[in-house]
C-alpha cells in the first residue's frame, strides 16, 4: 500500500461501509441489543447443554419422579423422574435447531424462487407467485398437523413443512427487491458486461436484498420455534423421548400439575417466551438497523 | 441540441463551422484549458489511414436494423432501417436529438434491448461476419464486456453503490476470465485504475462510489469497459452527466483508451463538441433513421442534410453576436411520424416530394451518405436557418 497523506483522508464518517454504519444503528436499539445478549446466553446454554445439566437428560430415576427442585436436580424432576434442567437445555437444542434450520430453508427457497421471479418475469413470475399466494392463504397449522399425520411425525418433515409455509413472506419480499434492483442501470451495466441472471442475483440482487431479508428471517425464526413448540406439544413434532421445549409443555396439561408443580411447565414455557421475544426484539432492532427510515 | 442551449453557453465547448482550411478552434473566454475544445484532426494523417480500411470487412455492420417497442398509445419505431458499419480502430459518432434511436441501436448490438416492450423486428448486427442476433445467450454474454463493452452517461447510476469500485471492475474480469484469482483480479484492478488516470489507486479500489468524484467514477467506468481489451467500445453520451471542467479530460482518456486498444469507438452523443474533438467518421439520426452520414471535416464543412445543417448553425458561437440559431418545431412522435421524410415538417427546404416519398440514404460518394431529396442544393446549407427564429 502506498503512503497516504492524511490529509487526503476522507473523514471517519464517509469511510464506514454500509455495514458498519447499520451495525452502528443496531447498537443504539437497547431492547435489541439485551435481546442479543439474552438469545446468545440461551444458545450457548444449548451447546454446552452436557457440561451445564450434571444429569442425562433421559436417564430415568423412579425413586424421584415429579420431585421438586433441588440441590441435587435444580429444576426438580418430570413424571418418569428425568432432570428437568437438562430436558431444558437439550429440548433448546432442537428448537432452536428446528427453528434456525427451517428458517434457513424458507430464506434460501424464497430468495431463489423471489430473484428468478422477478429477473424473469413472464410466466416464471406468474408461476411463482400463484404459488406463493397458495401456501400464504392455507391455515399451516392445519396442513402440518395433515403433514404429520401422513408421512409421519419427524423433525425433518418438521422442518420442511414449517420451510414450506415460511418461504412465500421471503419470496415476496426478495422479488420486489429485484423488481427494484433490475432497473438500475448498475444492473444493465452488468449486463454489458457479460453478467448472466445467476450472476446479476449473486453478486447484486442478494446483497441488496440481504437487509430486508434479514429481518424477516429473524422472524421467521422466532415463527417457527413458536410453529415446533405448537407441533411437539400436539404430539406431532419431536417424539419422546427426545426434549424439545413443545414435548415438555404435553406434561403440563392437568391442573393438578399446573397448580402444584410449576417446574414442569414453568421452565420450558420462560424458554420459548424468552427466546421468541428475544429473536423478535432482534427482528426489529436489525430492521431499524438496515433501515435509517424507520427509525 | 437543445440541452446544450440551456443555460450553459458560457462554458460550452464551442464549435465553428470549419472552412477549407479545416476545424477551426473557438475557445469561450475565461476557460482556457477547462472546457473541450475543439482541435483539428491531424492534417491529413488520419484521413489517409482511415480510407486504407475501407477494403477490410467491417468488425461491425448493421443491416437495416428494425426495433419497434410497444407503448400504451401504439408501437413506436425507434429504430426504422438503420444500416451502419464501423471498421476496426475507427471512432464513429452517432449524433442526434433524444430519442432517435442512436441508444436504441447501440443497445440492439449487445442484445440488450428489454423485451417486452422492445422487439428487434428485422435486420441483421454482424461482429466479423457472426450474427449477433443468431448468437446463444452464452455467446452474447461472452461478447458483452468481453469483444464489445460500453460505457454509461450516468457513472453515478452505472456503479453499484453499496460495493466498492474495485471489486465492480475485478467482477467484470472474473465475468471473462474464470480462473482469475482474487489477488491477481485485484492487482490487474489496480494497474487498470492507474492507467485510466486515478490517483493512489490502490486505496482508491476499496472505496465507494459515493466516495468517488464524477470524473472519478467515469474514469472508473473506463477502466471497466476497457478491462478485457475490447475490439468495440460503445460510450453512450459518456460526458453529458460530467462536469463542462471534467469532459475534456474524459474526452483526453476516451481518446487514450481508444488507441491504446485499438478498439473502434461508436461514440453517441448529441455534444457536437465532442464529435469534433473525438470522431472519424460521423452519423446523424432523425427518428430513427440515418439521415447523413460523413467523415468529419466534410460534415461540418458542408453538411449534406438540412437537420445537419440545422444541428450545426445552433451551436452556440461566441464569436457572433446576436440571438441563438435553432431548429424550428419540435422532434416528431414517433407513434404517428410525419409521413414522407421525417423531418419535412421542421426542414426550411421542405418541398411536395417531401410529405410523401420517404428519402432512402443515398450514396453521394466518398463514403457520404444522405437521406435528403435536395441534399445537393445544400451547398449553402448554414443560410437555412435564421437566428433568433425561434431562440431558447
Amino acid at each position: 500500500m502506498s503512503v497516504i497523506e492524511p490529509a487526503v483522508l476522507a473523514p471517519e464518517a464517509a469511510r464506514r461501509s454500509p455495514g458498519r454504519r447499520a451495525l452502528r444503528r443496531f447498537l443504539r436499539h437497547r431492547m435489541a441489543v439485551v435481546s442479543a445478549v439474552v438469545l446468545l446466553l440461551i444458545v450457548l446454554a444449548a451447546v454446552f447443554a452436557r457440561q451445564i445439566a450434571g444429569h442425562d437428560p433421559n436417564t430415568t430415576d423412579l425413586f424421584a419422579t415429579r420431585a421438586g427442585p433441588s440441590g441435587d436436580h435444580w429444576l426438580g424432576t418430570d413424571a418418569t423422574g428425568r432432570d428437568v434442567l437438562a430436558r431444558l437445555l437439550f429440548a433448546g437444542r432442537v428448537s432452536l435447531g428446528v427453528g434456525v434450520a427451517a428458517a434457513l430453508l424458507a430464506v434460501v427457497v424464497g430468495t431463489v424462487v423471489g430473484s428468478l421471479s422477478g429477473l424473469l418475469g413472464g410466466w416464471v413470475d406468474q408461476t411463482a407467485m400463484r404459488l406463493a399466494d397458495v401456501f400464504m392463504s392455507f391455515p399451516s397449522l392445519v396442513v402440518m398437523v395433515v403433514i404429520a399425520g401422513v408421512i409421519g411425525p419427524s423433525v425433518t418433515a418438521m422442518v420442511i413443512a414449517i420451510g414450506l409455509f415460511q418461504w412465500p413472506q421471503c419470496g415476496r419480499l426478495v422479488r420486489g427487491v429485484t423488481l427494484a434492483v433490475r432497473e438500475q442501470e448498475y444492473v444493465q451495466a452488468a449486463r454489458a458486461a457479460g453478467a448472466g441472471p445467476l450472476w446479476l442475483i449473486r453478486r447484486h440482487i442478494v446483497p441488496a436484498a440481504l437487509p430486508p431479508v434479514s429481518v424477516v428471517a429473524t422472524l421467521a425464526v422466532a415463527q417457527a420455534i413458536g410453529l415446533e413448540a405448537t407441533m411437539s406439544f400436539l404430539g406431532l413434532g419431536v417424539q419422546p423421548p427426545a426434549a424439545s421445549w413443545g414435548n415438555m409443555l404435553t406434561d403440563a396439561q392437568s391442573l393438578t400439575v399446573i397448580s402444584t408443580m410449576p417446574w414442569l411447565w414453568l421452565p420450558p414455557g420462560l424458554a420459548v417466551a424468552a427466546t421468541v421475544l428475544a429473536v423478535n426484539f432482534i427482528g426489529d432492532g436489525l430492521r431499524d438497523a438496515v433501515d435509517p427510515r424507520h427509525t | 441540441m437543445t440541452e446544450r442551449s440551456e443555460g450553459i453557453e458560457d462554458a460550452a465547448p464551442v464549435v465553428t463551422p470549419p472552412d477549407e482550411g479545416g476545424l477551426m478552434t473557438e475557445r469561450s473566454e475565461g476557460i482556457e484549458d477547462a472546457a473541450p475544445v475543439v482541435t483539428p484532426p491531424d492534417e491529413g494523417g488520419l484521413m489517409t489511414e482511415r480510407s486504407e480500411g475501407t477494403s477490410e470487412p467491417p468488425l461491425l455492420s448493421i443491416e437495416n436494423l428494425v426495433v419497434d417497442f410497444a407503448t400504451d398509445d401504439g408501437v413506436v419505431h425507434a429504430v426504422d432501417g438503420v444500416s451502419l458499419a464501423v471498421r476496426a480502430g475507427e471512432i464513429v459518432a452517432v449524433v442526434g436529438e433524444s430519442g432517435s434511436g442512436k441508444s436504441v441501436t447501440a443497445m440492439s448490438v449487445l442484445g440488450l434491448v428489454r423485451t417486452p416492450p422492445g422487439v428487434i423486428r428485422e435486420g441483421r448486427i454482424l461482429l466479423r461476419g457472426e450474427d449477433l442476433r443468431a448468437a446463444s445467450g452464452e455467446r452474447l454474454r461472452e461478447i458483452r464486456g468481453g469483444e464489445i463493452a460500453m460505457i454509461f452517461q450516468d457513472p453515478m447510476t452505472a456503479l453499484n453503490p453499496v460495493m466498492t469500485v474495485g471489486r465492480q471492475i475485478a467482477e467484470a474480469l472474473r465475468l471473462h476470465d474464470h480462473d482469475l484469482g482474487a489477488d491477481d483480479a485485484r492487482s490487474r484492478v489496480v494497474t487498470l485504475l492507474r492507467k485510466v488516470g486515478v490517483p493512489e489507486a490502490e486505496r482508491r479500489y476499496g472505496q465507494y462510489p459515493h466516495e468517488f468524484s464524477g470524473g472519478m467514477r467515469q474514469r472508473a467506468m473506463i477502466a471497466m469497459a476497457i478491462a478485457n481489451d475490447p475490439d468495440l467500445l460503445i460510450a453512450d453520451e459518456p460526458t453529458t452527466a460530467l462536469d463542462v471542467t471534467i469532459q475534456a479530460q474524459v474526452l483526453e482518456l476516451l481518446r487514450t483508451a481508444q488507441r491504446d486498444t485499438g478498439a473502434a469507438t461508436i461514440l453517441i452523443t448529441h455534444d457536437l463538441g465532442v464529435v469534433a474533438e473525438l470522431a472519424d467518421r460521423v452519423i446523424v439520426m432523425y427518428a430513427g433513421r440515418i439521415v447523413e452520414e460523413a467523415d468529419v471535416r466534410s460534415l461540418f464543412a458542408r453538411p449534406r442534410h438540412p437537420y445537419t445543417a440545422g444541428l450545426l448553425s445552433s451551436v452556440p458561437r461566441a464569436d457572433l453576436d446576436g440571438d441563438l440559431v435553432s431548429i424550428p418545431g419540435s422532434p416528431p412522435n414517433m407513434i404517428d411520424p410525419p409521413g414522407g421524410c421525417a423531418f419535412h415538417p421542421r426542414c426550411p427546404m421542405a418541398r411536395e416530394r417531401c410529405r410523401t416519398d420517404r428519402p432512402e440514404p443515398y450514396d453521394l460518394g466518398d463514403g457520404r451518405r444522405s437521406a435528403c431529396h435536395y441534399a445537393d442544393e445544400l451547398d449553402e446549407g448554414l443560410a437555412l436557418y435564421a437566428a433568433g427564429e425561434e431562440a431558447g
